[in-house]
């Protein structure tokens, strides 16, 4: 053991983005007695998306307690600081590799693992190929949080949010922030993708409609939005549209240092531990399963901690990791991720089923308490101390099921 | 210097001002580029703006090609202008900070009867003198670009069909006009043209007035409106609108170089093109349409684009698309440019220019310059003339966030730096569009997601614009 406590002194981790799951990572790795742990990050300040999002909700699961974002960001910035991490703000990487970051003036950083937490960010407008005119006052939810929460702006007066699920919701509180009165909501799913006190807290006292089953066909106005227009004709008019949700995970990085990919998700495929298929690569946070609460993707971080360390002091990385295959013939289930609290998965329409969660030899390691599938919400399946993939973190290596390259299984079972 | 829009000033022939020898109606990339070329000369040159900045029409949304001009009219006026202004272009634009990357291009036949058609493609690349082009077999076209999808019949390389950044180009031209001591004004939208005997007068749309000897017509869209005003007639504008999609900078390695379709009588193929801001580039439609400024984009363009792009290249569809927009292009009755000098009205047309026009735009100026000689205008090259080089945008050069400025837009890499000098410098954005093409800030895959905050807070602009 004091070997192992060595070689962690003498070890350096470089984290890749600031946020919930970057940073809890980093302070974890230093209690755990790595020597050097550098959280890199492109924004100003530590703590990533909680920082301009300004309510509560957050902390309950890692920290126990219910704080407004700002708050959480700021908490989780100092316990990395405290803990003797080494944050640098203001510095974009842009190449990894296992064993190495580069920043953008060619800086080259070596390290004995590197950490991707680099997030999500949604879908815009352009990406969702809405046609119309490129007016002005199309956004998306990050930016009308960070101009009302950050820059303290105003935004438009009558906006219409595209989406209808938990950020969707959540954007109405910012939009009134900066001032602007949500008119409608449009999801071209047949309900809402919330829970129900939150659309009541929001949608629901605003008495803002929402729109189900209508897609925007067309973005009206120049140079500023005059209005969307329905497939189903109606025209909204409105000076705002914010482009919610659809979260794309920021995997630049992770899919140019070669690792594997999950199609849908377009997150890199990890063992439950967060190993990628570079070795010495991990990846966290929303970057793995786009897009869970920051609590979870905190909680991420200290559970990737386990794994890094024990890479650390092992030095054996776990046969290549792929993508947790889909047993649903019909198509419901639209991917699947490892998170610190189990594997989480998406659906791709409403649906019931009990999801299942099988070895690679076909032995159930859990089961779904939830009957409901509902787009865009998460549903969790298995936990994380069933090591579902045969990584088990206090070996260092794949367990005695020896998972090669097998995938674990998802399957979506109907009845019964 | 430039003057900003300030509204409906008085009456015309009290805020008429100077006299100038040229005034240039149009910044688009040929206006900018005949601006550019007459300001080397010992004259007082104006160039004339509707819209708030330069280039921000037809020459902001085309396809970026630097074109041999192999599939030309053979014997034409275009043809003639595209050749030349390669080479012109060329020399020019790694002095003033345009980026190039020499990509080349294939032409990919996809059935029998494309791929019979390639043999006089060649013979007409010759016709118009470009002797590069050479058709090759689907076994080559494959290993050229192994990304393409499945039922390649064919090819044709055209070496030197380059890549070419479109946005930098009027705004360099621009800013080296005014270096070399020329007058810029946007927002000068021209009304009406009254051509007197020594003097022609151009009135804008709220009363200003500017009066010049010399006036050359690059106003694209609008150049057949300002030629009947001038008196003339002789070509109509009907725009051709070209939809085009963007792929993020993640499916630049599908391909090496410009993936082109074979021209037949009946179908008008789309290509695939690298940009050299790093990303891929699909399109265009083409649709004659009435409207001048119907710029939007359609789900019917949107979706006949998909379905060619997934024929092509069919990984591409996986990618996140960065930008969907459409451009006009100033299309005409006629097949050629429609050029001609008017000595008797002191008067110059550079009009019908489409898509070639990026290409075209430095020969275009020679042909414009030796029409305004022929027409009486007295040209004397100035002893020293000023050179202006601009920050490239290009992927493949050396950008400031290498030597360590703060970057804002993380998407592209652009600098806080870079977007300050942007709205700063002699010919400024005033727009978020033109802090695009001035910066690439706002281009890039999150659309603003991470830093249109930040932007408005350097910029002072309305968030909401």
């Amino acid at each position: 053991m004091s070997g192992d406590r060595a070689r962690l002194a003498e070890a350096r981790v470089v984290v890749v983005g600031a946020g919930p799951s970057g940073l809890t990572a980093a302070t974890a790795l230093r209690r755990a007695g790595v020597g050097t742990v550098t959280v890199v990050e492109r924004e100003q300040h530590a703590g990533g998306v909680p920082r301009h999002t300004d309510h509560l909700g957050f902390g309950m699961r890692d920290l126990h307690r219910v704080l407004r974002g700002p708050a959480y960001a700021a908490r989780l910035a100092e316990a990395a600081d405290a803990s003797g991490v080494d944050v640098r703000c203001a510095s974009t990487v842009v190449e990894v590799g296992g064993d190495h970051v580069t920043l953008a003036d060619g800086t080259r950083i070596d390290a004995d693992a590197v950490v991707l937490a680099t997030g999500v960010r949604e879908r815009p407008r352009s990406a969702r190929l809405v046609p119309g005119d490129r007016p002005g006052g199309v956004l998306t939810t990050g930016a009308v949080q960070q101009l009302t929460a950050l820059h303290h702006r105003d935004v438009g007066t009558r906006a219409v949010i595209v989406g209808a699920e938990h950020v969707s919701f959540s954007a109405i509180w910012s939009l009134r922030h900066g001032g602007c009165r949500t008119v409608a909501m449009v999801t071209p799913l047949l309900r809402h993708q919330t829970y129900a006190p939150l659309r009541w807290l929001t949608a629901g006292l605003r008495r803002v409609p929402v729109h189900t089953g209508r897609t925007v066909v067309e973005i009206v106005g120049r140079p500023r939005v005059r209005a969307v227009r329905l497939d189903d004709g109606t025209e909204l008019a409105c000076d705002t549209v914010v482009f919610t949700g659809e979260w794309v995970p920021v995997n630049e990085l992770v899919r140019r240092a070669g690792a594997t990919m999950v199609p849908v998700s377009r997150a890199p495929a990890t063992t439950s531990g967060f190993h990628t298929s570079v070795t010495g690569l991990f990846a966290i946070g929303n970057l793995v399963h786009p897009a869970e609460t920051a609590d979870v993707c905190a909680l991420d971080g200290r559970h990737a901690a386990e794994s890094i360390t024990a890479w650390l002091t092992g030095r054996r990385w776990p046969d290549a990791p792929a993508p947790i295959a889909i047993d649903d013939p019909d198509g419901a289930i639209a991917w699947a991720a490892h998170t610190s609290r189990g594997v989480t998965v998406r659906s791709a329409s409403f649906g019931a089923g009990m999801l299942e969660l099988l070895a690679p030899d076909g032995t159930v390691l859990g089961r779904s308490r939830r009957r409901r599938l509902v787009p865009n919400r998460a549903v969790v399946v298995g936990s994380a101390s069933a090591a579902a993939d045969g990584w088990a973190p206090a070996t260092g290596a794949t367990g005695a099921t020896g998972a090669t390259g097998a995938a674990t299984v998802v399957a979506l079972r109907r009845r019964g | 210097m430039v003057t900003p829009a300030t509204g409906a000033t008085g009456a015309s022939t009290s805020t008429a001002g100077p006299t100038y020898d040229v005034a240039v109606v149009g910044g688009g990339v040929v206006g900018c580029a005949v601006a550019r070329a007459l300001s080397h000369h010992r004259l007082s040159v104006l160039l004339l703006e509707a819209r708030q900045d330069l280039g921000a029409g037809t020459s902001k949304a085309n396809t970026a090609i630097l074109h041999t001009g192999f599939d030309a009219t053979p014997g034409s006026v275009e043809s003639r202008l595209v050749a030349r202004g390669w080479h012109l272009l060329r020399a020019y634009a790694p002095t003033a900070g345009i980026s190039i990357e020499d990509t080349g291009a294939v032409l990919v036949a996809w059935d029998d009867e494309q791929a019979a058609a390639l043999p006089a493609l060649q013979r007409k690349a010759e016709a118009n003198g470009y002797a590069h082009a050479r058709v090759i077999d689907a076994a080559e076209v494959r290993e050229l670009e192994p990304h393409l999808g499945p039922g390649v019949t064919g090819g044709m390389v055209v070496p030197d069909e380059h890549i070419i950044d479109p946005w930098t180009t009027p705004l360099a031209f621009a800013h080296d006009a005014l270096a070399n001591g020329a007058t810029i004004e946007t927002s000068f939208d021209v009304a009406t043209v009254d051509v007197g005997r020594e003097i022609t007068e151009l009135v804008a749309t709220d009363g200003r007035a500017r009066r010049a000897r010399f006036v050359v017509n690059a106003a694209g869209l609008q150049g057949d409106r300002l030629h009947r005003a001038v008196g003339l007639d002789g070509f109509t504008i009907r725009p051709r609108r070209g939809e085009l999609i963007v792929f993020d900078e993640l499916a630049r390695p599908l391909l090496r170089r410009t993936i082109l379709p074979v021209p037949t009588s009946h179908t008008k193929g789309v290509l695939v093109a690298p940009t050299v801001f790093g990303n891929v580039m699909l399109g265009p439609t083409a649709d004659d349409i009435d409207d001048r400024e119907a710029t939007g984009s359609t789900a019917a363009g949107l979706a006949a684009l998909r379905e060619k792009g997934r024929r092509i290249l069919p990984a591409l569809l996986d990618e996140e698309v960065t930008a969907v927009y459409a451009g006009l292009r100033a299309a005409t009755e006629h097949s050629d440019y429609q050029l001609g000098t008017h000595p008797d009205l002191r008067y110059v047309v550079l009009g019908g220019i489409r898509s070639t026009g990026l290409t075209a735009s430095m020969s275009l100026a020679e042909e414009a310059l030796s029409m305004l000689a022929e027409a009486g205008l007295e040209l004397e090259q100035r002893a020293e003339v000023v050179t202006v080089r601009r920050t490239p945008l290009g992927e493949r050069d050396v950008r400031p966030y290498r030597s360590g400025g703060r970057i804002v837009c993380h998407c592209e890499h652009v600098t806080e730096e870079e977007i300050l000098t942007a709205c700063s410098e002699p010919l400024p954005a005033t727009d978020v569009d033109g802090l695009r093409r001035r910066t690439r800030a706002l281009t890039g895959r999150c659309q603003g997601f991470s830093c249109w905050a930040e932007i408005t807070a350097l910029t002072g602009w309305d968030p909401a614009r």
